[in-house]
C-alpha cells in the first residue's frame, strides 16, 4: 500500500516464551479509523503499545509513513495515545496536562497558550482548562487525555479501550463526538476495544484479534455479513451455527448437510466438498412462519417448535427448537412478516442462501 | 443483623475505655518526665515541689551537653538528607527497574529493621576499627544512613505505589525523554513520601543509642550517648529536660508529617489511585 501512514510487517512479540502477539500484519491508510477488536488477551493492547514505542516487538517491522519505527524511542515517534484510564497527570490542571507535549517540542509559550486553548474548547472543556483531574467528571477527564494526545497533531493517534470506564449513556456520547472529530480533522486512528457494537458503529475498518493474530480484517458490513472464521462469526452479533460436512460446491455457494437438516450457504472462503462447517445465519435473516402458509421461496427451511419467545419492544426474539438444533430468530416488529407466536408453536423458519455463510471448522478440531 | 442499639452503645464505651487507658499507659511516662524537667528539686521525684528552669539553665551551661546536641544535628542532617537520595533511588529501582534478584535486594536493605540492633552496632564497630571511622562525623552519617535507608525505601516505595505507571508512559508518548518524564511527572507525585521518609531518617537517628553507644568516642558523642553516660553517673533532672527537647524535637517532626500528609490529601499530590 503507498499511501499507508503506518504499516505493521509480521509483528510478534513473546513474553519468556509465552506469545502475546504472533505475526501482525496490517496497513492503516491515512485518515482511516481502524479497530482493533477481541476478547482481553488477544494481543490488541500489546500491539498498540508497540507502535507506540512502550512495549519493544520480539520481531517484525513497524513503519510509520514508510520510515521504520523500531529503533525510535516513545518519546520520539510522534504518536498520540489515549490510554484506558486516561492517564491524566494528577499534580497538573487540565491546561497544563494539555500543553505538556507542547512544551516537550519548546513551542513559545504564547502559541502554547493558543494552541492549548483551541483543543479545550474543540472537546467542549474551553472553560474548565484550570480544573486539576481529580475536579473533572470522568467523561470530562476522557476528553482532556484525548485533547492532550491531539495538541501536538500527530499524524496518528492510538486509543486504547479509552471509553471503558464511563457508563453507557455517556459512551455513547463519546463515541460520536470522538467519531466527529474524526471526520472534522481527518485524523488516522487506530481504536482497540473489546466492544463489538462500538467497533460496528465508530470504524472504518475493524481488525478481529484471537489468540494474537488478526482472524479477518474488513469493513464493519463486511465482517458483519460475511464472517470468515467462526470466532468472527460469534464474536460480532449473535449468530446462530450449525455444523455440517459440505455436499456440493457450485458458482459461489454450496450445499451442507448436517443434523439431518440441508442447507445452501454462500461459500465464506475456499471451502471444498467433503470439508466440515458451520453453517452461520444472523438471528435477524432468519424469519418465521407458519408452516402450513404458502411464504415466498427460501432456499433453507426449517419445521420447529417455538421454545422461548422473548418481547424486546422493537423486536421479538424466539428460541425455535428444530431437531437437535435450537435457531435463535429476531423479527422486526411491524415489519411485513411480523407474526406473533408462543411457546409451543409449530413454525418454519426459513433464510435465503445469500443470508448464510459456511465457514471452515478448524478450530472446533484446534481448540474447544 | 443488626445488633442493637443496647449492645452497640455497650461495645463502644468499651472501645473508648480500652483506648483511652492505652493512650494513658502510652503518653503518662513522657508527661511525666516532661514535668519533671521543670523541679526545683535535686533529684527525680515526681510530683515535684516547685517548678523551676533550673534544669535548663544547667543543660545549656554545660559544654558536654551543649557539644553533644550540636554532634547530633551535625549528623542528623546529613544523615537524612543522604539516607533521602539513596533510599529513593533504590525505591526507584525496585519498584520501577527491570532488574534480578529484586527479593534478595529488597531483603538485604531492609535488614537494618529486622536484625537486632546490637547485632548491627557490633559489625559497624568491627568494620570502622579498622577504617578508622570510629568516633568521627562520617563514621556517624554512614552508620546511621543504613539504619535509617530502608524507612525510606518503605515510604517512597508506598507513595510510587500510587503513581499508575501510565503517567510515566503517558509523558513518553507525550515527548519526555526518561529523565524528564523523572522530575516532571515522578518526582512531584513521591514527594511527599519522600520528606516523610527524611523526617523518619532524623528522628531515628536523632533517637539512635545502641550503634552510636559502640562508634562515639569521648570527643564526639551525640546527646542520646550523653544522656546514657549521664544516667550511669549521678542521676539529677538534667536528664528530663534533655529528654523533653527530645520528645519536643518528635513531636515536631510528626506534626509536620502529619501536615504534610493533610496538604497532600486536599492538594493532587496524593491520593488519586
Amino acid at each position: 500500500m503507498i499511501d499507508a501512514i503506518l504499516e505493521l510487517r509480521s509483528v510478534r512479540k513473546t513474553y519468556s516464551g509465552v506469545t502475546a502477539v504472533d505475526g501482525i500484519s496490517v496497513a492503516l491508510s491515512s485518515g482511516e479509523f481502524l479497530s482493533f477488536l477481541g476478547p482481553s488477551g488477544s494481543g490488541k493492547t500489546t500491539t498498540l503499545a508497540m507502535i507506540a514505542g512502550l512495549v519493544e516487538p520480539t520481531g517484525g517491522d513497524i513503519l510509520l509513513k514508510g520510515q521504520p519505527l523500531n529503533p525510535l524511542p516513545p518519546y520520539q515517534r510522534n504518536i498520540g495515545f489515549v490510554f484506558q484510564n486516561y492517564a491524566l497527570f494528577p499534580h497538573m490542571t487540565a491546561a497544563k496536562n494539555v500543553a505538556f507535549p507542547l512544551e516537550m517540542r519548546r513551542i513559545p509559550r504564547a502559541e502554547i497558550e493558543q494552541r492549548v486553548a483551541r483543543v479545550l474548547s474543540l472537546v467542549g472543556l474551553a472553560t474548565y482548562g484550570s480544573r486539576l483531574p481529580s475536579q473533572l467528571s470522568g467523561g470530562q477527564q476522557q476528553r482532556v487525555a484525548l485533547a492532550r494526545a491531539m495538541v501536538f497533531e500527530p499524524p496518528l493517534l492510538l486509543m486504547d479501550e479509552p471509553l471503558g470506564a464511563l457508563d453507557k449513556k455517556l459512551r455513547e456520547q463519546m463515541q460520536l463526538e470522538i467519531k466527529q472529530l474524526h471526520r472534522k480533522l481527518a485524523m488516522s486512528i487506530i481504536y482497540v476495544t473489546h466492544d463489538q457494537e462500538e467497533a460496528l458503529m465508530m470504524s472504518d475498518r475493524i481488525a478481529v484479534f484471537n489468540n494474537g493474530r488478526i482472524e479477518q480484517i474488513g469493513t464493519p458490513p463486511d465482517l458483519y455479513e460475511h464472517p470468515q472464521t467462526r470466532f468472527v462469526a460469534d464474536f460480532i452479533g449473535e449468530t446462530n451455527l450449525f455444523p455440517g460436512t459440505v455436499a456440493e460446491v457450485a458458482e459461489g455457494y454450496c450445499k451442507v448437510n448436517g443434523g439431518g437438516l440441508e442447507l445452501r450457504a454462500r461459500n465464506g472462503g475456499s471451502i471444498k466438498s467433503g470439508q466440515k462447517v458451520f453453517v452461520a445465519v444472523r438471528p435477524e435473516r432468519a424469519m418465521l412462519c407458519d408452516p402450513g402458509k404458502t411464504a415466498e421461496p427460501c432456499e433453507n427451511r426449517v419445521i420447529g417448535e417455538v421454545s422461548e419467545a422473548v418481547y424486546l419492544g422493537r423486536s421479538r426474539k424466539y428460541v425455535v427448537r428444530a431437531g437437535g438444533a435450537e435457531v435463535t430468530v429476531v423479527q422486526q416488529i411491524g415489519s411485513r412478516l411480523d407474526t406473533a407466536f408462543s411457546i409451543g408453536d409449530a413454525v418454519a423458519v426459513r433464510w435465503k442462501a445469500e443470508d448464510s455463510t459456511a465457514i471452515s471448522d478448524f478450530e472446533l478440531s484446534g481448540i474447544t | 443483623m443488626r445488633p442493637s442499639s443496647r449492645t452497640e452503645t455497650w461495645w463502644r464505651g468499651l472501645r473508648i475505655t480500652i483506648t483511652v487507658l492505652l493512650v494513658i499507659f502510652l503518653v503518662a511516662p513522657m508527661l511525666i518526665v516532661v514535668v519533671i524537667s521543670f523541679s526545683s528539686a535535686q533529684f527525680l521525684m515526681f510530683p515535684p515541689p516547685s517548678l523551676s528552669m533550673q534544669w535548663y539553665h544547667k543543660l545549656f551551661g554545660d559544654p558536654a551537653w551543649i557539644d553533644s546536641l550540636i554532634a547530633s544535628i551535625e549528623i542528623v542532617v546529613p544523615t537524612g538528607i543522604v539516607a533521602m537520595v539513596l533510599g529513593t533511588a533504590a525505591a526507584l529501582g525496585l519498584a520501577r527497574g527491570d532488574i534480578p534478584g529484586k527479593r534478595i535486594i529488597t531483603g538485604v536493605l531492609m535488614a537494618p529493621i529486622v536484625v537486632p540492633v546490637i547485632i548491627i552496632a557490633a559489625a559497624i564497630f568491627g568494620a570502622f576499627r579498622t577504617w578508622n571511622l570510629n568516633g568521627t562525623l562520617p563514621g556517624f552519617i554512614l552508620a546511621h544512613t543504613v539504619l535509617t535507608v530502608p524507612y525510606v525505601v518503605s515510604t517512597v516505595l508506598a507513595s510510587l505505589q500510587m503513581v499508575d505507571e501510565r503517567y510515566e508512559h503517558a509523558a513518553l508518548t507525550l515527548g519526555a525523554p526518561p529523565w524528564t518524564v523523572f522530575h516532571r511527572i515522578v518526582l512531584p507525585l513521591i514527594l511527599p513520601g519522600m520528606l516523610s521518609g527524611l523526617l523518619f531518617a532524623m528522628v531515628i537517628s536523632f533517637d539512635e543509642l545502641v550503634v552510636s553507644l559502640f562508634i562515639s568516642s569521648p570527643t564526639f558523642r551525640p546527646v542520646t550517648v550523653q544522656m546514657w553516660s549521664d544516667v550511669l553517673g549521678d542521676v539529677d533532672p538534667t536528664i528530663a529536660a534533655v529528654g523533653t527537647l527530645l520528645f519536643l524535637f518528635s513531636l515536631l517532626v510528626l506534626l509536620l508529617e502529619a501536615v504534610m500528609r493533610r496538604a497532600g490529601i486536599t492538594s493532587p499530590l496524593v491520593g488519586q489511585s
